[in-house]
């Protein structure tokens, strides 16, 4: 176990290294950098006058020294100009070209500064992410349990009632993408002048102008059922139908093995067959299929998150998208990578764990 | 239950029928059966695939399935209509009045539980038993099945263990509530021979042991006659014949039955002399049964306006023990008349030695460990292999899994490269040659037949296209009208219609797609084929059809065939020359009639012991071997067979276990490697001995010596 | 002129769709009737879920088709009093409706969402049958020959799949990188694919008589650069074919990151089907790789391949409207899908309408393909 878990990280940083670089190199093109001087420069720089900009800004010389220098492995620049001014990539704050240290990179601990809100990127970065924490976790509790139970419920009697009508729940839900439920889900239940809300409000049954609330910028501050509900119900309604069709696949082949016939031929009830035999060698694919819906959540995260105006991560990444925050949406990146490798290690080694033909042998 | 007379049947089923309902259709799968099991009798119930036998087990359990319905009849075990049952009541009754055992037996057990709970869960719900005893319960059965360390099986999960050991475990979970009726379905098929021997004999024991009735499905008719008292046959969802063993293997009153017997090799079969009678035509399909009798379009007695104006019922014969036959014209059939001979052929003499294999060794790099992490294993798939072939010749390569017959196969296709040794094939050296490297000339004369034939067609070509394909490679024809005419020739050579040309495999049945597979391999005018297993997963009767077709193309072609097998009986009928394995190593070497005549190999000597024989006049000495084949990748020290042998004490020194035993060579060329003397293996004794020595007897296999 | 009730409006739009409701009779009637010779599409008829899907799915494809006959406006024209009128409302001076409203630039909605059905039924299924070519070309040999090649392509695979998908969009569909020329690079890259596999596939079968294949392989190569040379370069001197680079842009984004996905359904199959024995056979009458891994594995993983095509035609339309949504890689004119959803979604709780409609389509269409997947996969496992 000890050494496919080595193997299995080795390969992980290995991707993380090349991802971080192919991320380093997109956003670091010389059309980005000319665009980041002119805004912090000034927006009628000459040609030339970019260029020395961005030589000066430690923007110039090989890609791949610039990706040593922001992740920490290669000294930071240092370059005194023609008013003997020293500047350099670790010489900030208080820090002289004396005091500071040799590296600054990611490895150190210094992301960066982000040019849309004026902070250092790991603030910026940390106070997103856990607000986009909350909203995972709230799709995680919503999603799996429902997501589960259907495809459970659908599998153990393929082409039954049931299964017919959970099967068509869980399609739907894969056809509709978050910027369509979104957007279904707001005209529903919270626009004042369309769906349940003016009909509520006429009969007195709600006291403000909409059931639910459009936005969910007031979740930064508190959580409300009624401000959080939508964009929560938004992300894991695309997830339910997935991952219930996916259990349901794992389950209904389960439930033609062999060895249920065994376990029913000895005259176990069939709840106990499901509960006894089925369920845990059905859970094993849908358990990494969880996992592996991390890079999809992302997607439904950043979706939400504009739709609804929740300043979160996700939220971050589309204004350092569209503002060119170079070491905003670099750092925003790496994370997101992170995130999604770290779930697949997660996927990979609970398979292994939750599969004893694997881990024994 | 209480008013059940224990003289009575334990098991009766009248007049069943049961039928698969399609979206479309009805497809009736078993029709009018019948049949009765006394208490502590064994039953048997024979067939080939697709004859009901199987869906007849799962009505007995009510466990048809979704698409599956009893439409008539009862079936009553111990007095009550199971057929009426509620699921309720039901539960109660399987697994502790009726138990199952199955083919698959890694399939039948829970991946993810541990032996000991799946174990114990049947008293824990039939006897309410706590766990604790019920475990206790679990490891006096594991020690019944005669399996070691159960303690620690207990603990297993079902991958940790051999397949022979699970199929006990099946056995085990079977026996947890000591059931009256144990219904076993194809039990061994998924078993090796030697490990097969074992388990009928466990079977046989404990059903003495316990008083168990039994309910044996099979299409071997040599186990039936191992284990059953009574069988019953079926052909096309009815039964056909029913009675004693004895009086159906020796009295048979149904010409099913008699052509069933006539074309399975038994010993004396000689493919020259007496070859076997293949059964023509095919296996009707369910909704395309023929009017009357089912048996009669293939049926040598048949009678137009007769055998199918009316349906047939089943007939008691007078006299006999409760013995009854679905045949009109049976009184009028003379019984005892010979079969038919065919046609008897010269044996060829063997030409010009065509390939010669010598010291050849195959090994593989494998990383030990499931993460791939371990240490890198040299695993000896063969070891110095030495042997010759010749034109005409027949050489049998006989073993059971993991003997290293398969990598032999792949080495002299050119598909992997031999480790090191060399592989004269004419007059070329082609040990590092692979196929790719192979000139089209040496490719197309060295062809294979391979063994599963759902798998040895591409399912979405046509079957002309794949031998047009063929003919393309091999650079056969100068224009496509031309190959098509050749294409044409060699679906004649195999003897199907020409209007196949035009058809996709799944429109074949196994044994048509087996001929196209001979028919492609010799479209090159192949002069070596390798044959794997050619007719092992086939239907009996199909067997013999196939297996004279491939004799006949190599009588025509001088063709050398190398038989690879793991069927002694098969073996014995068409082979000249026998080459037994045993993981990797070639144990024993020689003429057939010195193969299958003292002295033997010892193991050898097992397997000839192991394989069921449908033959009441042949009798065998029982020899069973403890334990399984030893893993290729991990094989004893010493001599591979020693940890099975039963000749082991008789060498001194455990030279067995040290050191590989050296190749005697014994008069006539017969190769043994054993550490036995010659005196010693001058000492044993023929397994098969004939009981009554009544030549020309009244079953298929006429008169021989053994 | 009045204003329409509902039940007009959909009396109307359902007249406006004449041509549409005439070819799915024909359709369905003449596939109904000769279902029976038809093979893995014909029985598609015998699962309603099927049938259900097959129908919206040609829905749209019709739609897509008719799009001229069909539409009541100008999707592009802007008609001033019109902004964000509510559906059914009457045009001034025409005699004519808004029959689903208007937009905020007040052009007509039911004209867009109809041009919109054409825009992404070219591009979704056109990306994914490249897709397709990419992953099933470098799939084959992966799964095939296994060892450090597959090793290298599963790395690469395995890369491109640790990206979130709308980070990848953000990184490749920007105005910078076109400056760059990656996108450019990447459809080199990606393009090749089908000329290579079209050409090893006809290769592979007729190398036994060379004139016919030197035919057929010539063809297909001078049909293939030519549309080559178009697409990815822009340099077809006759002009037939060309990519607008905007388009090129989110269509390389979208062949990219499909084609991984593919690749890894291509390999596992492959793996599972080379140990067969008409494999070997193959290999033992002296077959080359790629005929073997074309003629002989191919053809036999069809099923689970057709299944994911139709699945992922679906997956690249949500995601070529979710490049739409955040306004990424195509023109603010563009009436598809995505786009519209983003831009009615700003007033969304006054004017419900312009986002809905669009949002419903795309939501019908990827449905459509789903059931019709559904129905496929359930009707190829009942052989």
């Amino acid at each position: 176990m000890l050494p496919f878990l080595l193997r299995r990280v080795g390969v992980m940083f290995l991707t993380a290294l090349t991802l971080s670089f192919i991320v380093f190199c997109l956003t670091n093109l010389a059309p980005n950098l000319e665009k980041l001087a002119r805004t912090e420069g000034s927006v009628r720089m000459s040609d030339e006058a970019v260029d020395s900009w961005i030589e000066n800004n430690g923007h110039g010389g090989a890609m791949v020294m610039r990706y040593g220098q922001w992740l920490g492995v290669v000294p930071g620049w240092v370059r005194t100009d023609a008013q003997g001014v020293t500047r350099g990539r670790c010489i900030q704050g208080t820090l002289t070209a004396e005091t500071a240290p040799r590296f600054c990179g990611i490895l150190q601990g210094n992301w960066g500064t982000s040019t849309v809100f004026r902070e250092p990127v790991s603030k910026t970065v940390t106070e997103k992410l856990a607000a986009t924490g909350w909203l995972m976790l709230w799709v995680m509790l919503v999603m799996v349990p429902v997501s589960l139970l259907i495809g459970v419920l659908s599998g153990m009697r393929e082409g039954s009632r049931t299964d017919r009508v959970l099967s068509t729940f869980a399609i739907a839900t894969t056809a509709t993408p978050e910027y369509v439920s979104g957007v279904i889900l707001v005209v529903i239940f919270a626009s004042a002048t369309t769906g349940l809300s003016p009909l509520l409000a006429e009969w007195g049954w709600i006291e403000g102008r909409t059931l639910f609330l459009g936005t969910a910028t007031s979740a930064i501050d508190q959580i409300t059922f009624w401000n959080f509900a939508l964009p929560v119900m938004t992300i894991a309604l695309y997830g339910i139908g997935y991952i219930a069709r996916m259990t349901r696949a794992s389950m209904t082949e389960v439930m033609t093995q062999q060895y249920i016939r065994t376990a029913r031929l000895k005259g176990v009830s069939f709840p106990q067959v499901i509960l006894k035999h089925a369920l845990r060698n059905a859970l094993i694919a849908p358990f990494t299929v969880i996992m592996l819906q991390f890079p999809w959540l992302l997607n439904g995260v950043v979706i939400v998150e504009t739709l609804f105006n929740y300043k979160g991560f996700g939220w971050t990444l589309v204004q350092a998208a569209g503002n060119n925050d170079i070491q905003l949406l670099l750092a925003c990146s790496v994370v997101a990578v992170f995130v999604v490798l770290v779930t697949q290690l997660i996927s990979d080694v609970g398979y292994v764990f939750l599969n004893p033909r694997i881990r024994l042998s | 239950m209480t008013d059940w007379d224990p003289s009575k049947p334990i098991l009766e089923i009248e007049n069943l029928s049961i039928s698969f309902f399609t979206r479309t259709r009805e497809i009736p799968a078993v029709m009018d059966f019948s049949c009765s099991v006394m208490p502590g009798e064994a039953m048997g119930l024979v067939g080939e695939s697709g004859c009901g036998k199987s869906t007849v087990a799962l009505a007995v359990m009510r466990d048809l399935g979704r698409t599956g319905r009893i439409t008539g009849g009862h079936i009553r075990f111990k007095g009550r209509d199971l057929t009426t049952l509620t699921e309720e009541e039901l539960r109660h009754i399987r697994g502790s009045e009726i138990a199952m055992i199955y083919q698959e037996p890694m399939a039948s057990l829970n991946p993810a539980m541990r032996i000991g709970d799946q174990l114990a869960e049947v008293p824990m719900l039939h006897q309410g038993m706590a766990r604790a005893e019920a475990l206790k319960r679990a490891r006096e059965i594991v020690a019944d099945v005669r399996l070691p360390d159960p303690d620690r099986i207990l603990r297993a999960y079902p991958h940790q263990l051999s397949g022979g050991q699970q199929q006990r475990i099946v056995i085990a979970m079977a026996l947890m509530a000591k059931p009256a009726l144990l219904i076993l379905d194809e039990p061994t098929t998924a078993l090796d021979v030697t490990v097969e021997a074992g388990i009928v004999d466990l079977v046989k024991e404990l059903g003495e042991k316990y008083g168990t009735s039994m309910l044996f499905i099979s299409h071997n008719l040599g186990l039936i006659l191992d284990v059953c008292d009574r069988l019953c046959v079926m052909y096309s969802g009815e039964a056909v014949e029913t009675g004693t063993v004895h009086e159906v293997f020796d009295q048979m009153r149904h010409p099913y039955t008699q052509a069933l017997f006539r074309s399975i090799p038994l010993p004396g079969a000689d493919k020259n002399a007496s070859p076997l009678i293949a059964i023509p035509g095919n296996f009707p399909l369910p909704h395309e049964r023929p009017p009357g009798c089912n048996f009669g379009p293939r049926c040598d007695y048949f009678r137009d306006g007769f055998c199918n104006a009316t349906e047939v019922p089943m007939e008691a014969v007078p006299g006999h023990d409760r013995h009854a036959t679905r045949c009109l014209r049976w009184p009028e059939i003379d019984w005892n008349a010979p079969p038919k001979i065919g046609r008897v052929t010269e044996k060829r003499p063997p030409g010009r030695l065509v390939l010669k294999m010598e010291d050849l060794k195959k090994y593989y790099e494998v990383s030990s460990g499931a993460f791939g992490g371990g240490a890198e294993k040299v695993v000896k798939a063969n070891e110095s292999l030495s042997f010759e072939a010749h034109e005409n010749e027949t050489l049998a390569i006989v073993g059971e899994s993991g003997c290293g017959k398969s990598t032999f196969a792949k080495v002299l296709m050119g598909l992997e490269t031999a480790t090191s040794g060399s592989i004269m094939l004419f007059d070329e050296n082609v040990q590092d040659t692979p196929i790719q490297a192979r000139n089209t000339d040496t490719v197309s004369k060295l062809q294979m037949v391979f063994q599963n034939p759902f798998d040895t067609l591409n399912p979405s070509m046509t079957v002309g296209r794949q031998i047009i394909r063929a003919l393309e490679i091999f650079q056969k024809g100068n224009s496509d009208a031309e190959r098509e005419e050749m294409m044409l020739h060699l679906l004649d050579m195999v003897k199907l219609p020409r209007a196949f040309a035009e058809r996709m495999p799944r429109q074949l049945s196994g044994g048509q797609k087996q001929r196209v597979g001979i028919a492609r391999a010799f479209a090159g005018g192949a002069k070596v084929v390798v044959a794997d297993e050619p007719v092992s997963a086939l239907d009996v009767s199909v067997q013999a059809a196939v297996t004279d077709l491939l004799m006949d193309i190599q009588r025509e072609n001088h063709t050398t065939l190398l038989f690879i097998s793991h069927d002694l009986s098969i073996v014995r009928y068409l082979s000249d020359r026998v080459m037994v394995m045993y993981l990797g190593h070639v144990v024993e070497l020689g003429t057939t009639d010195q193969v299958f005549a003292p002295p033997y190999h010892p193991y050898t000597e097992a397997l000839l012991s192991a394989v069921p024989i449908a033959d009441t006049r042949v009798k065998k000495r029982r020899i069973v071997l403890e334990g399984d084949i030893p893993s290729a990748m991990n094989p004893p020290p010493g001599c591979p067979f020693q940890t099975r042998c039963r000749w082991k004490r008789l060498v001194p020194d455990a030279k067995c276990e040290t050191q590989m035993p050296p190749v005697k060579v014994l008069a006539g060329g017969h190769q043994i490697k054993c550490h036995l003397t010659d005196a010693q293996l001058a000492q044993m004794e023929p397994v098969l001995t004939r009981v009554t020595d009544s030549a020309g007897g009244t079953g298929g296999a006429s008169g021989g010596s053994i | 002129m009045d204003s329409l009730s509902w039940p007009l409006i959909f009396a109307k739009m359902a007249v406006q769709f004449w041509p549409v409701w005439a070819a799915l009779i024909v359709t369905v009637a003449l596939s109904l009737h000769f279902r029976r010779r038809l093979g893995l599409y014909g029985k598609l008829f015998d699962s309603t879920v099927g049938i259900l899907g097959f129908v919206i799915v040609m829905f749209w494809v019709f739609t897509a088709i008719f799009a001229d006959l069909i539409i009541t406006f100008d999707p592009l024209a802007q008609i001033s009093q019109m902004k964000n009128v509510s559906p059914g409302t009457p045009v001034p001076g025409s005699d004519a409706w808004y029959l689903l409203g208007g937009d905020h630039l007040a052009r007509d909605v039911f004209s867009r969402v109809v041009m919109g059905a054409r825009r992404v039924l070219t591009i979704a299924p056109a990306a994914t049958v490249i897709a397709f070519m990419v992953g099933i070309t470098l799939g084959l040999p992966a799964g095939y020959f296994g060892g450090k090649l597959d090793t290298g392509l599963s790395f690469i695979a395995n890369l491109v799949l640790a990206f979130p998908v709308i980070l990848l969009f953000y990184l490749l569909v920007t105005p910078e990188i076109r400056q760059t020329g990656v996108p450019v690079v990447l459809a080199a890259i990606l393009f090749l694919f089908p000329v290579i596999f079209v050409s090893v596939l006809l290769n592979s079968r007729y190398f036994t008589t060379p004139a016919k294949r030197n035919l057929y392989v010539g063809v297909a190569l001078a049909l293939g650069l030519w549309a080559y040379s178009g697409l990815a370069f822009n340099a077809d001197p006759t002009g037939l074919w060309s990519m607008d680079p905007n388009l090129l842009n989110v269509f390389v984004s979208v062949v990219f990151v499909n084609a991984p996905t593919v690749f890894r359904i291509v390999r596992g199959i492959v793996m599972d089907l080379k140990s067969r024995d008409y494999v070997a056979a193959g290999q033992t009458r002296g077959e080359g790789p790629w005929y073997i891994m074309l003629w002989e594995i191919l053809p036999n993983a069809r099923g689970p391949l057709i299944v994911d095509f139709c699945l992922r035609i679906g997956y690249t339309t949500i995601l070529l409207g979710t490049l739409g949504f955040f306004g990424l890689g195509v023109s603010p004119e563009s009436p598809d899908w995505g786009s519209t959803i983003d831009d009615g979604r700003r007033l969304l709780s006054i004017y419900p309408h312009p986002a809905v409609v669009p949002a419903l389509a795309l939501m019908s269409l990827v449905l459509g393909l789903n059931l019709l997947a559904d129905g496929l996969r359930e009707e190829s496992m009942r052989d």
